[in-house]
Parts: C-alpha cells; sequence; structure tokens
C-alpha cells in the first residue's frame, strides 16, 4: 500500500472514530442505564452514573409470571444450546466428510439440495415444521427436544457447507495414507481429519452458539411453561409483565442475555471472522 | 420404479459409505424439510385450526391473501423493508470496509467494533435496547431535544416506526462489512500498480480492477443479507408489535399471528407457501442477473 499522507490519516481516522461512537454508543448507553434510575435515564444522552443503584441486578433474581428469574431462564437456555452444539459439529462433519471426500450417485443434485437451503429462509419452514412437532407431541416438551432434533440431522446446512469449503484445503493424501495404515473411515475422520479442521470446527462453534443463543422464534413456539422459558423469551415477557417501563431493570435483563455471546465472540474472534469469509467469498 | 440392468448396478463400497456419511442430513431433510413442505400445502387448502380439524377444503385462503388489503399491504411492507435497508446496509458495509481496507494502525481495532453489533444479531435483548432508545422519554428524543428538536412519538407514527426498526437492521452491517473487507484484500495488488503505469485514475482502477474483483462478494451480500431482511420477526414483533396501525406488519409476524392469534393454521400455510414463492422469484431473479455483473476470477467446479 502507498504512504498516505498525514491530513488523510487524520481524516481516515476521525470518520472511522465517529462511526465507531455512534455503533457502541447504544451498548455502552445500555450498560449505564442498568446503573441508574428512571428520572436519571430519561434525563440526558450522558454514559456517566451520578448515583449508582444496584436494583437492576437484584432485580434479576427477581421471580416474574410463575417460578421463573433472569439466572434461572440462562441455564434454561444452556439446557438446550449445548446438545445443540455439539449434535451440529458431529452431523455436519459426516456430512460434509461425505460430500468432499465421496462419489456418488446424485451427489450433484443432492448437494445443490444442500445449498438451496441455506439460502432459503428458515421462516418458511416456521409454520410446517410447528404442525409436524406438534403431531408428534414435541412441543413444551422438558428436554427441549424440538428445538435440538433438528442439530442431529444437520439441519443448518451452512455448517456443512463451511466444512466442505475447508475440506477443499485439506489433502486427500492424509486420508489415504491413515487407510493404507488400516483406519476405518471413522477413524480417519475422527483421528486425522477432525484435529486438522480444529479451527473451522471452533467457528462452527461459536456461531451456533451465538445463533442459538439470539434465537427467539423456537423457543417462543415451543416452550410454553414458564418456568421452562429460555432467558430469549423471558426477558421479553418481563419486558411487558409489569406498567410502566423499568429501564435499569429491563436492561440489566437484556445485558446478561448478550453477554455470553460477547464474551464467547472476544475469545474466539479470529477465527471467528476468517471463517465468516472463507466460506462467504468462495460461495 | 424400472429395473435398467444399466442403472441399477450395485453401488461400490466407497460409494455406500459416502452415502452413509450423508445419511442423517437426508433423513433431516426428508423429515424435517420435504415433508412439513408437502403437508403444509395440503393444509394451505383446508380451514386447519390450532385446537380444532379440518371441517372445510378449497381455495379460500388463498382467496383471503387475493383480497385482503391488510395482506397485501404486509407483502409490500415486507417488500419495501427489504428494499429499503438491504442497499442501504451493504452500502454503509462497502464504505466503511473501504476506508478500512489499507495497512495503517488500529484497523483491527475498528474491525472489531464495528462488528459488535452483528454479533448480538437480532436479538431480543437488542430489540429491547432498541425500544428503550425510542421510547416517548428515551435518549433518541434527547439527542433531539439537545438539538434544539422537536421531540418525535418514534413508535406511533408511521413512517418513524419503520424508521426505528429499519435503523436496527442497519447498525448491524458488521457481517456483510467482514466479508467485503476480505474480498478486497484479495484483489491482487500488482493490478493497480499495472493500471497506475497505464495512467487510469483512481475512478477507473474503482470500476475496472476493484468493483469486478469484489462482485462475488457483494453478490452473496444481497443474496444472504435478502433472505434475512424478508423474514425479518423480531423488530416489529418486540419493538413495534406490528403497528402502528398495522404499518410495521412484516410478513414474518403476520404468519405468526394468523397461526398463534387468529389460530388459522391453514391460513398461515397458504401465507407461507406465497411468501416462499415470492423470496424464490426474488432470489432466482438475482441469480439469472448473475452472469452479467459477477466474475469469479477461478471457475473451480463444486466439490
Amino acid at each position: 500500500m502507498k504512504r498516505t499522507k498525514t491530513a488523510d490519516l487524520i481524516l481516515i481516522y476521525s470518520v472511522l472514530t465517529f462511526i465507531g461512537i455512534i455503533m457502541i454508543y447504544p451498548l455502552l448507553w445500555m450498560i449505564s442505564a442498568t446503573f441508574k434510575t428512571n428520572s436519571e435515564v430519561t434525563s440526558g444522552l450522558s454514559l456517566l452514573i451520578k448515583e449508582p443503584v444496584p436494583d437492576g441486578y437484584l432485580a434479576l433474581v427477581n421471580n416474574y409470571g410463575g417460578n421463573i428469574n433472569c439466572i434461572k431462564a440462562l441455564f434454561n437456555t444452556y439446557v438446550y444450546l449445548v446438545p445443540k452444539v455439539i449434535f451440529t459439529l458431529i452431523s455436519s462433519l459426516f456430512t460434509a466428510y461425505g460430500f468432499a471426500r465421496y462419489n456418488f450417485p446424485m451427489k450433484k443434485l443432492l448437494f445443490g439440495l444442500l445449498i438451496s437451503s441455506m439460502f432459503l429462509p428458515d421462516a418458511v419452514m416456521i409454520i410446517p415444521q410447528f404442525i409436524l412437532f406438534s403431531k408428534l407431541g414435541m412441543v413444551d416438551s422438558p428436554l427441549y427436544t424440538a428445538l435440538v432434533v433438528p442439530s442431529v440431522f444437520a439441519y443448518d446446512t451452512y455448517f456443512v457447507f463451511l466444512l466442505v469449503q475447508f475440506l477443499k484445503g485439506v489433502p486427500s493424501e492424509l486420508d489415504d495414507a491413515a487407510r493404507i495404515d488400516g483406519c476405518s473411515s471413522f477413524q480417519i475422520l475422527f483421528h486425522i481429519i477432525a484435529p486438522v479442521l480444529k479451527p473451522a470446527l471452533v467457528s462452527c462453534a461459536v456461531f451456533q452458539f451465538i445463533w442459538t443463543s439470539n434465537d427467539f422464534m423456537g423457543p417462543l413456539l415451543y416452550v410454553n411453561t414458564p418456568s421452562a422459558y429460555p432467558l430469549q423469551v423471558y426477558i421479553r415477557l418481563a419486558m411487558d409483565a409489569e406498567s410502566g417501563f423499568q429501564y435499569n431493570r429491563v436492561l440489566a435483563s437484556a445485558l446478561l442475555a448478550v453477554i455470553p455471546s460477547l464474551i464467547v465472540f472476544f475469545c474466539s474472534q479470529r477465527s471467528f471472522t476468517d471463517s465468516i469469509t472463507s466460506g462467504a467469498v468462495k460461495g | 420404479m424400472k429395473h435398467n440392468s444399466g442403472k441399477s448396478r450395485q453401488l461400490t463400497r466407497h460409494e455406500r459409505e459416502g452415502l452413509q456419511f450423508i445419511s442423517l442430513w437426508i433423513t433431516g431433510f426428508i423429515i424435517l424439510r420435504l415433508f412439513p413442505a408437502v403437508f403444509s400445502f395440503i393444509f394451505s387448502f383446508s380451514d386447519y385450526s390450532l385446537f380444532g380439524g379440518i371441517s372445510e377444503w378449497g381455495m379460500m385462503n388463498y382467496e383471503k391473501i387475493a383480497g385482503d388489503i391488510t395482506i397485501i399491504t404486509s407483502l409490500f411492507t415486507t417488500l419495501e423493508y427489504s428494499f429499503i435497508t438491504v442497499p442501504l446496509r451493504l452500502l454503509t458495509a462497502f464504505g466503511v470496509a473501504m476506508l478500512l481496507n489499507r495497512n495503517i494502525k488500529g484497523m483491527a481495532f475498528f474491525r472489531t467494533v464495528f462488528y459488535i453489533p452483528s454479533v448480538l444479531g437480532s436479538s431480543v435483548a437488542v430489540a429491547i435496547l432498541w425500544t428503550a432508545l425510542f421510547r416517548n422519554d428515551g435518549t433518541a428524543n434527547a439527542l433531539l431535544s439537545s438539538f434544539g428538536l422537536p421531540e418525535i412519538n418514534w413508535l406511533s407514527e408511521k413512517g418513524s416506526a419503520m424508521f426505528v426498526i429499519s435503523l436496527l437492521r442497519i447498525w448491524q452491517f458488521g457481517s456483510s462489512m467482514v466479508v467485503f473487507l476480505t474480498a478486497l484484500r484479495s484483489v491482487p495488488h500488482d493490478l493497480y500498480e499495472a493500471a497506475e503505469i497505464d495512467g487510469a485514475g483512481k475512478t477507473r482502477q474503482f470500476t475496472s480492477i476493484t468493483l469486478p474483483f469484489i462482485s462475488p462478494a457483494i453478490f452473496f451480500n444481497l443474496i444472504t443479507q435478502l433472505g434475512l431482511a424478508m423474514q425479518e420477526f423480531n423488530a416489529p414483533f418486540v419493538i413495534t408489535k406490528g403497528g402502528p396501525r398495522g404499518s410495521t406488519t412484516l410478513i414474518s409476524l403476520l404468519i405468526y399471528n394468523s397461526a398463534f392469534q387468529m389460530r388459522d393454521l391453514g391460513l398461515s400455510c397458504a401465507l407461507t407457501w406465497v411468501f416462499f414463492i415470492v423470496i424464490s422469484v426474488l432470489i432466482a431473479v438475482i441469480f439469472s442477473t448473475q452472469k452479467h455483473w459477477v466474475f469469479y476470477a477461478d471457475e473451480t467446479e463444486e466439490p
């Protein structure tokens, strides 16, 4: 890249800082508002906290609308989130390996179906799947089966696609050498391929973690018992439950809902941003 | 099924193993996608209700969709929302990516900051944050009055309610930005140097080198973002509740309402199919224009 003039540099940095402030202000405002009283929140734009109050955070353990509070709702989220992430990794790895390393009849057609289900909005499957799952008695089941089961079948084909892209870069001589040594295909997949694909698998896990934490429609349809509500559903109901809008309480619960995703994002930042793109630009 | 000796040869071991590896996905595709799709198509010709059964078959749901002004309006509102947010989001993402695409200090930091809103995605938490910002006593109005401007009832006027939920989507331009950024990085450097020697100006370099090279990224962003915008649910559901007077009832919210408020699964199946056709046509149109403006550097085959 050519040397950039100082004046240009200053201009670029100021524009970027300005955009950065706009991007981040709502989040900083949210954090500061969790410590404020309603009258202080509504009195202006300032992020400074004059008289910090802990009420918003104390309210996280208060029950609203049944035997449920924010902490319990967060725990509920992980009851289906953890199995969903694990099943997604296993089923996507199987499917990706099959497509990347094997030839079989109708492979082109099947891969086309896989890609097109990636581009088809989830919204078109919501009601049809709801009818299916309610016929199968999976609505409001204690283990959140309706939320977990799709991941057993590599339902989010985005991850399959991502892993196929990564597998293209793994030389198949690696498989052949292991096969000559007498490894079965499953052994090759788990002992040779999976370790090589670790960065890609980590980013699949991170994506699925964040998407599932953010998912609202699924729990809204399939969880009807208040004590089983995951956080996304609970915080919306808690927002509407009271008359009057208690800023610090509502925003503290919203903050609790985004913190796990932010932590996971910051811990895995490199592989996260890298793999969005390696999947995308080639596609 | 026809038994043609040429075609129905035995599968080799290699082929069998491959099919075994993808069998989970195939099973899921049939049970979780194909089967529900077929049944929802059949139910769309019935008055299937959430708690009762079916008492009547016919075209009534489709007749209702064609004749009901609120449904037609909802479809157009969804298109309006998508056609506003997708271009603005992509332009913002592209502009910021151009700014970030240089070797100066701190770019990784800015990239992270711009990406954070995308991590939170369209989660309910963010929708709640937006609700708090745009309440009548919220920060958006505090900002207006600090400039001496009159306050706005953001969520109770048609235009401003649409603005509020559109702004949320544009704010999350980070994921599209990262895609553009990687594409910009992949443009070979010597091309610019060669162009400069040939006397091509900055504008010419941009239109003849940069744009063709990043056209696959534009295409990818366009398709994925259009799909995501067309199915937006959380923002209208949480922030505006579809209002005021139905002006932000996007199609996903309408499908949800017809199933779970009106308890009319038949109608919501029909709506889903209409939505499916609209989105498929849109995506097919964009795919068909692909060959005119998307350039792939290496035409590699699918796996």
